[in-house]
Parts: structure tokens; C-alpha cells; sequence
């Protein structure tokens, strides 16, 4: 319960924020107005209704779907310093966007995000195939070096494409530093529905992830289907990073970072860990979006690079916090 | 010809080009305590796990109350027959309720709801290992000799009547490994609970054990009772070892001291 409290709250307070807080400030009385009594002709409504609101949206989308992803990523490989982009996903939706901006000309930002999750989608299950996930071959090792190796490859790919096009560069720089600034242009109700999906499959096989974490071999005498569960769980990693990155772009570090934390406060129970991660996901990227709105203001820093900057040293404190051993 | 209890037949295990357990045709004796022992590389472990269905036979079957092994549905199974691997690793900072808690994965259904029966077994767990007031405790702070009474509490959680532990005592001083092959025994005893493993240590193994399976570099040496298994010619076919087997003073069971 003091759990829960903790936890909520601090989201709750975020997300008021930045329905609130912006370059005009908006007060109370408009933020209630304009969610339940909406007034199209007063303008501080409108930014909270059709700009604010859909950024707080694609914050809680990105953030929960990357923390989840994130525990249940370093839960399947046993490795506390995974990260979801490890199974290509990011960079699946990148050369995606590459794509589609060579063949399209400069598509504008619904195109991209159209893009970005059959991309990523591809790029996992292709992690898949050639971490021999299907023959349930896959080890955790062999799977991560699968999403190195294919990571690598649509990294030289992209760069390939973006060196000799100028004005796939254009669309590619601004959508690779993750931004939830156009997320009234993004999907939201579909994204919002294939994260609900993979957050029920995550939920489901919660008990046998738990399983397959005492290694393959225990997971089997309990009578789990390691490759099973693995298919499972990289589907719902899948299903969650790619509705965050179609949302708001690729965010470094919050899947690496959100895992540890949760992992503390939730004692290894998988499940409470899952929507812990959500939370805690939701609630930093909300707050990083909001301060970098404000340090700069009227402009702004895009919530991708104020993730990193947190992150960052966040994520060294994790490792040197690790005891020797840790990653085997 | 249907018999209770779990038994191999004709069981050729390989890996890749190499055999290591050709045709060999045995019985488990029900409700008792047995163990397979061997020099290293005969393939101990290697038919432990084929007992388990960790591997699949490359000739012959393994058979659980006269069903072939890998007709049986995947958790009926592990709700009948537990394994404990050799060297188990558990996530870093996992407390000993939460990892025995574990052990009750194929008793939950489908949406997983813990039940009082599920704290109820895990608790009796906890206490038949002696660690019923560490539960709380991270498995990273005990002992070797704690750490593995609490992952044989995760494998008696799981409540099978066939309980399988591969070198349960290893990397465990003297007074340890008795600790854990008298649990292991008091279970036998107390809930009729079929225990095989698989152990180095010929003279505990004589002494713990109703049955003994020895293996040898060519197969199958010798199976039966302590008495009939430890015999100075079984243990010269087995490891090219000369040795004494006298009466142990304390237990008069078998006991080898090499020349």
C-alpha cells in the first residue's frame, strides 16, 4: 500500500505538471475545464486539450512500455544491463523511417509512426530467427549476440542511406533523438492498444519468466517450455518498445535504468516489478519532458536527450553498484 | 507389464558422436533413496537428466508408472518428478521465500493466483531444510551449505513424489553434505518421497542410499543394495581402483578405503 502511494503519487504530481506547466502557463481552473468541459475558443484550453494532453499520453505510452520492456528484457536474459533495444527494435524502426523517407520523399511525422512499428516488429522477429528462438536454441547469449549482429548491420544500412541523402538525414536527425513535441500526430489509440496487449502477455507468462530466470534446465523440471515463454516474452518486449518508439521515437536508457529500480521495490515478484516499471517509466519521462521544456523555454530540449542526461550517470551508478559475477 | 515406479528401457543417450549410455534397462525402486555413482565422464548426470526429460533417448525410452517420458504433458509432469541441476543460479538478491515460492510453478493455473495451499507447501519446505526463520534472508548472504538447503526447499515446494538432485553436495564441506543427504533421507522417510542422485562420494552414498546404480566406463557395472553394489571387484571394473570395502564402524554399511 505504501508501495502503491509512493508510487502513484509522484506520477499523479507529473502528469499534472505537464498538462500545467509549459511556455503558458495554464491554471487550474483551465485544466479542469478543458478536460471535462472542454471550450474549443479559449485558447489556454486548446494547448492543454490538443497538445498537452496527447504529450502526457505518449509519455505514459513511451515510459511505461520501455520500463516494462526493460524488466522483463533483463528478466529473460538474466542480465542486469540489457536493454530492449538490444533485440533491434530501435534501430528496426530507424532504418524504417530511412525507408520510408527515400521511397516517400519527406513524409511527414503520422507517416513516420506508421512506419516505426512494423519496423520494429520485423527487426525483433528477425532476432528471433537468427538467435534460433523458434528451434528453442536460444540461449539469452545467443539471442542478445543475434540483436548485436542485426543492430550493427541497419546501423551501417541507415548510415549508408542518410551519408549520401541529404534530406533523408533531415527526417531521420530529427526523429532520432526521441521527442513526445509531435505527439498529436502519432498514433496513440492504436499504440495505447498493442501496449495493453503486451503488457497482458507480460502479465500471463509473469510465473514462467520467473521460472526461466532459475536457468533452462530448473525451468524445465517445473515444468515450463523455456522456448515458449521466451517466444512469449520477446513478444511482448516487442509489442511494448515498439508502441513506445512509434510514439515518441527512440529514448536512450529509460529500459535500463527503470529495471534496477523496480527490481528494489518490488522484491523480485515479476508481476508487482512490471507495474512498478510502469509507473516509475511514466513518471520520469514525463518529468524529463517537462524540465526540458522549461530550462530552455520558449524553446525546448527534446525528452530523448534529458533521458540520456539523467540516465547517464544513473546507469554508472548501476554498474558500479554491480557486484563481480553479476552478469553470468 | 506396467510397473509403478520409474525405470529406463534399452536407453542409449549420445552426445553428438559419442555414446555414453548404451542399452541399459534399469528400475528406480519406488519410495526409496538411490544413487548413481561412477568415475567422472561414465554419464551420471547425462541419465539423470534423461530421467528428468532434460534430454531426449537417442535409442530405447524412459518410462514414469509404464508411460513413456515424452508422452507425458510438460507440467503433469514436473507436478510427478522434480530435478534439481547441478549448480543452480538464481537471480542476485533473491531472498529464500521468494525463490522457493518458485518451486510452486507448475501448480498454479492459468492466470497463476497464489493460494493458502502454495504457502502452505513452500513453508513446509522451508522447514523440513531447517531454514524456516531465514526466509527472509538473501540467498547472496548464506552459507554454501544454506544456499543449497534453500534451492532442495524450491525443488520439495515443487511437492513431486519423485525428487531428482544432481551431485547435491558438491563444493560442500563433510558436515554439510551429511546435512543435506539426512534431509534428503528424513524426506524419503517421513513423506515416502522417491529420491535419486547423483554423488561422488562413495562411502556417504553407501550410507545414505537403498539402492545404488554404479556405472562404469563400459556401461551398467552393478545395481542392488549397498551391501550388494560395493564389492571390491565392482569397484575394480567401475574405476580401475583397488580398495578395501569393510564394514563402516558407525552404520555397518559398506565402506571403501583405497589401497
Amino acid at each position: 500500500m505504501k508501495l502503491i502511494l509512493g508510487l502513484v503519487l509522484p506520477l499523479v504530481l507529473a502528469m499534472a505538471l505537464t498538462l500545467l506547466v509549459g511556455v503558458q502557463d495554464a491554471g487550474l481552473g483551465n485544466l479542469w475545464n478543458a478536460l471535462f468541459v472542454f471550450d474549443p475558443a479559449d485558447p489556454a484550453q486548446v494547448v492543454i486539450h490538443s497538445v498537452r494532453l496527447p504529450r502526457l499520453v505518449a509519455g505514459c505510452i513511451a515510459g511505461a512500455g520501455l520500463g516494462m520492456a526493460g524488466t522483463i528484457m533483463q528478466a529473460v536474459t538474466r542480465n542486469p544491463l540489457a536493454d530492449p533495444g538490444l533485440l533491434g527494435v530501435n534501430a528496426g524502426a530507424a532504418f524504417a523511417v530511412v525507408v520510408g523517407a527515400l521511397l516517400l520523399g519527406s513524409p511527414d511525422n503520422g507517416m513516420i509512426a506508421a512506419l516505426t512499428f512494423p519496423g520494429a516488429a520485423l527487426a525483433s522477429v528477425a532476432v528471433f530467427l537468427l538467435g534460433g528462438a523458434r528451434t528453442g536454441a536460444a540461449g539469452p547469449v545467443r539471442l542478445t549476440l543475434a540483436g548485436v549482429a542485426l543492430n550493427a548491420l541497419l546501423l551501417s544500412l541507415i548510415s549508408a542511406v542518410i551519408l549520401a541523402r541529404s534530406e533523408v538525414l533531415e527526417v531521420f536527425r530529427f526523429w532520432v533523438t526521441g521527442s513526445l513535441a509531435q505527439a498529436n500526430t502519432r498514433p496513440l489509440l492504436a499504440m495505447t492498444g498493442t501496449l495493453v496487449i503486451g503488457t497482458g502477455l507480460a502479465l500471463l507468462a509473469a510465473p514462467r519468466i520467473e521460472a526461466l530466470a532459475l536457468g533452462s534446465a530448473l525451468a524445465r523440471g517445473l515444468g515450463t517450455r523455456p522456448a515458449r515463454v521466451q517466444l512469449v516474452a520477446l513478444a511482448a518486449i516487442t509489442l511494448m518498445t515498439g508502441s513506445a518508439v512509434a510514439v515518441a521515437g527512440p529514448i536512450a536508457f529509460l529500459g535500463l535504468i527503470v529495471p534496477p529500480l523496480s527490481r528494489r521495490l518490488s522484491r523480485h515478484h515479476l508481476r508487482r516489478e512490471i507495474f512498478v516499471s510502469a509507473v516509475l517509466g511514466a513518471t520520469i519521462i514525463l518529468l524529463a519532458d517537462t524540465v526540458g521544456r522549461l530550462v530552455v523555454a520558449p524553446a525546448e530540449i527534446r525528452v530523448g536527450i534529458m533521458t540520456a542526461l539523467i540516465g547517464a550517470p544513473a546507469f554508472i551508478l548501476v554498474v558500479r553498484r554491480l557486484k563481480p559475477g553479476a552478469l553470468t | 507389464m506396467t510397473h509403478t515406479g520409474l525405470e529406463t528401457q534399452s536407453l542409449t543417450l549420445a552426445y553428438r558422436d559419442r555414446t555414453v549410455i548404451r542399452d541399459l534397462t534399469l528400475r528406480i525402486p519406488d519410495r526409496c533413496v538411490t544413487s548413481i555413482l561412477g568415475p567422472n565422464g561414465c554419464g551420471k548426470s547425462t541419465l539423470l537428466k534423461a530421467l528428468a526429460r532434460l534430454i531426449p533417448p537417442n535409442g530405447g525410452q524412459v518410462r514414469l508408472a509404464g508411460e513413456e517420458l515424452s508422452r507425458i504433458d510438460t507440467r503433469a509432469l514436473a507436478r510427478r518428478l522434480a530435478i534439481l541441476p547441478q549448480s543452480p543460479k538464481g537471480p542476485e538478491g533473491i531472498t529464500v521465500a521468494d525463490l522457493v515460492r518458485r518451486g510452486r510453478t507448475p501448480w498454479r493455473g492459468f492466470l497463476a493466483p497464489w493460494s493458502d495451499e502454495d504457502a502452505r507447501v513452500c513453508q513446509l519446505a522451508l522447514e523440513q531444510v531447517g531454514l524456516g526463520d531465514m526466509a527472509g534472508r538473501s540467498i547472496d548472504e548464506l552459507s554454501g551449505g544454506q544456499r543449497q538447503r534453500a534451492w532442495i526447499a524450491l525443488v520439495l515446494a515443487q511437492d513431486t513424489p519423485y525428487l531428482l538432485l544432481d551431485e547435491p553436495t558438491t563444493w560442500l564441506d563433510l558436515s554439510h553434505q551429511l546435512e543435506v543427504l539426512s534431509l534428503l533421507q528424513k524426506r524419503n522417510r517421513d513423506h515416502g518421497t522417491t529420491v535419486v542422485t547423483v554423488l561422488h562420494d562413495l562411502n556417504l552414498a553407501a550410507r545414505f542410499s537403498d539402492h545404488l546404480i554404479l556405472l562404469g566406463p563400459a556401461g551398467l557395472v552393478s545395481e542392488g543394495t549397498p551391501d550388494d553394489v560395493m564389492t571390491e571387484s565392482n569397484l575394480q571394473s567401475a574405476f580401475g581402483l583397488k580398495a578395501l570395502v569393510v564394514p563402516d564402524p558407525v552404520t555397518g554399511r559398506p565402506m571403501v578405503v583405497p589401497h
